[in-house]
């Protein structure tokens, strides 16, 4: 699967709360959600990102609080997938649960300018920046995680294991 | 072979004998939690199974505590949904108007947790139950409701890194201290997917209040959890709290810790952490020098709202009154500590003072309601999280401090050293 979109490059610490601050949690729609998505930290990144359009951030990306709503918001904005230096744990989980792709490379985080177009191949592991002529890896999922992937996400997992199916 | 109490903990869960760190294993929980943010969406999620039965009604706690007594229509159809739900499965723990307190201070009270429990949380501080000797982390909606289906988890075993504090507190510094001393030291992505385990002599004397605060802020260093070791103080706390069995799990003394790290705690002052990241800490002497004019302080929350955090505020507050144009919203976190405020005369002292009393609720805490800030508005709150927006507006400003120096800093109308105010 191949993804392309612009990067819009963010640094570390990239929290849950100016993903989607709280004063929007009191409802768990996602479209309504994707409407304010980053709103606290680039007022911008809404009104002009367009389907597609890639994160690019450093360190611990999206830590704090649980919430789920923080991938809902991205993912519902039409971002395809983010790429950072490191993830928080429960992001990371919630990410891979409703099927935000998320990539980590240091060398992508580092490299990638804001605006540049990225080419993304999952199956390959491969980022390509289009504006620079550059290539990065990002690092593979380990094989369990790759499961909940497959399986299309980990409800459809779950549904699977609970029939007694091969998963 | 030797393995820390996360460990023991994981692999018990797991069927297995051994678990090493980065083993991949799926294990059963003795309790899910979710509340009225994360619960409809684990519900949803719950209900695209099509399954019409949770795995075990009385191993789900719902507690309906971020946004009640409901702040707008939305949030109450939110709590009408998981109501609805609790009822349908008849779920055992369930809480909400005035049975409820902030999840992470009612479970632990209400005996619910128990050492040696695997607790998921759809809540980032479910970690706080590491002080009592349990296994607790949080996840989102989505791991939550699968595990009320099947009642296990997948998890990655974590490393753990080992932190010993030694020495005696100095005056006015507590757990809330040396939680931000930590996280100051390792930031807030030092821990990142591991466990902290909290040790030594120095946490073998904090009241189990302060340990659950630091527990607590696990995650603000991006911990998977935090963890305690069970001793008499632990044992005593649960005794008549909780009811079930359960076995206790201690760390190997030649356990495997992917780092070590030793605190002497009596050069530790009272800290503030200043915007926008939990990390940035400042003794509060060097703070105070700033002139640092605050509109709002809060004290409460799952970090520091239990009865000794309300005794904490009570020895400075009493006697004196909160300074002109300020608000000083003060939340016992649960039914219980606020009965216990009241008794200890504490609710009258912060009443005499000029402080405003709520309900128990996160509200304030992640900018919900009851005390949202304006544009450039400044808070001292003992609270957990300082990030871009976190109490309200994105331009105003959180600085996290424990309750002696919010409620000093209430006095005097800027951030301020209780020692100054009580000299």
């Amino acid at each position: 699967m191949k993804l392309r979109g612009r990067a819009w490059k963010y640094g570390d610490n990239v929290d849950t709360d100016v993903i989607i601050p709280a004063r929007y949690l009191n409802t768990f729609n996602s479209k309504e959600l994707a409407e304010h998505v980053l709103e606290d930290l680039d007022l911008d990144f809404r009104k002009r990102m367009k389907k597609g359009d890639i994160i690019v951030a450093g360190e611990n990306f999206g830590c704090g609080s649980s919430r789920e709503h923080a991938p809902l918001a991205i993912k519902a904005s039409g971002v395809s997938c983010v790429i950072a230096k490191s993830f928080a744990r429960i992001f990371y989980r919630n990410a891979i649960n409703i099927g935000l792709p998320i990539l980590e490379s240091r060398e992508a985080a580092e490299s990638v300018k804001n605006g540049d177009i990225l080419e993304v191949e999952l199956e390959k592991g491969v980022i390509r920046n289009l504006s620079r002529g550059e290539e990065y890896r990002f690092a593979s999922f380990p094989d369990f995680v790759m499961n909940i992937l497959r399986a299309g996400g980990f409800v459809e997992y779950t549904r699977k294991r609970l029939r007694g199916e091969d998963i | 072979m030797s393995l820390t109490a996360a460990e023991k903990i994981i692999a018990e869960k797991s069927g297995k004998e051994v678990v090493h760190p980065g083993d991949i294993v799926q294990a059963k929980v003795d309790l899910v939690l979710i509340n009225d943010v994360t619960a409809p969406l684990a519900i949803m999620k719950f209900r695209e199974l099509g399954i019409n039965r949770v795995w075990d009604e009385r191993k789900i706690a719902i507690v309906l505590d971020h946004f009640t007594p409901n702040k707008d229509i939305k949030s109450a159809e939110q709590c009408k949904f998981a109501r609805e739900f609790a009822r349908e499965m008849n779920i055992l723990h369930f809480f909400e108007g005035g049975s409820v307190g902030i999840e992470h201070c009612l479970l632990p009270e209400k005996g619910i947790v128990a050492p040696g429990d695997l607790v998921i949380g759809a809540d980032s501080h479910t970690c706080t139950y590491g002080a009592l000797g349990a296994f607790a982390t949080g996840v989102g909606s989505t791991d939550a409701g699968m595990a009320m289906a099947t009642g296990d988890i997948w998890l990655r075993v974590p490393e753990t890194m080992k932190f010993i504090y030694t020495g005696n507190l100095q005056p006015w510094v507590t757990g809330k201290d040396l939680i931000l001393h930590t996280i100051g030291d390792i930031g807030v992505n030092g821990a990142l997917y591991r466990v902290m385990e909290f040790s030594g002599e120095t946490i073998a004397r904090l009241s189990m209040a302060e340990r659950m605060t630091m527990c607590n802020m696990a995650i603000e260093a991006g911990a998977k959890t935090g963890m305690m070791d069970v001793d008499e103080k632990t044992m005593e706390y649960v005794k008549d709290r909780v009811k079930k069995e359960f076995r206790v799990y201690r760390s190997d003394e030649d356990a495997n810790y992917v780092d070590s790290r030793e605190y002497n705690v009596e050069k530790i002052e009272p800290l503030v952490s200043f915007p926008h990241l939990p990390e940035n800490v400042v003794p509060v002497s060097r703070a105070a020098k700033m002139n640092i004019a605050v509109d709002q302080l809060f004290i409460g929350s799952c970090t520091n709202g239990r009865i000794e955090d309300l005794r904490m505020a009570a020895e400075i507050l009493e006697g004196r009154k909160v300074a002109k144009g300020l608000r000083l919203i003060i939340i016992p976190c649960s039914p219980g500590v606020y009965r216990d405020a009241l008794k200890e005369g504490l609710i009258e002292i912060f009443l005499d003072a000029g402080a405003v009393i709520g309900p128990p609720t996160c509200g304030p805490c992640l900018g919900g309601h009851m005390g949202v800030l304006a544009k450039g508005e400044r808070a001292v709150s003992t609270t957990n999280r300082n990030f871009v927006g976190r109490m309200g507006h994105p331009e105003s400003e959180v600085y996290l401090a424990n309750p002696y120096v919010a409620a000093a800093s209430a006095v005097l109308g800027r951030i301020a050293s209780p020692e100054v105010v009580m000299r």
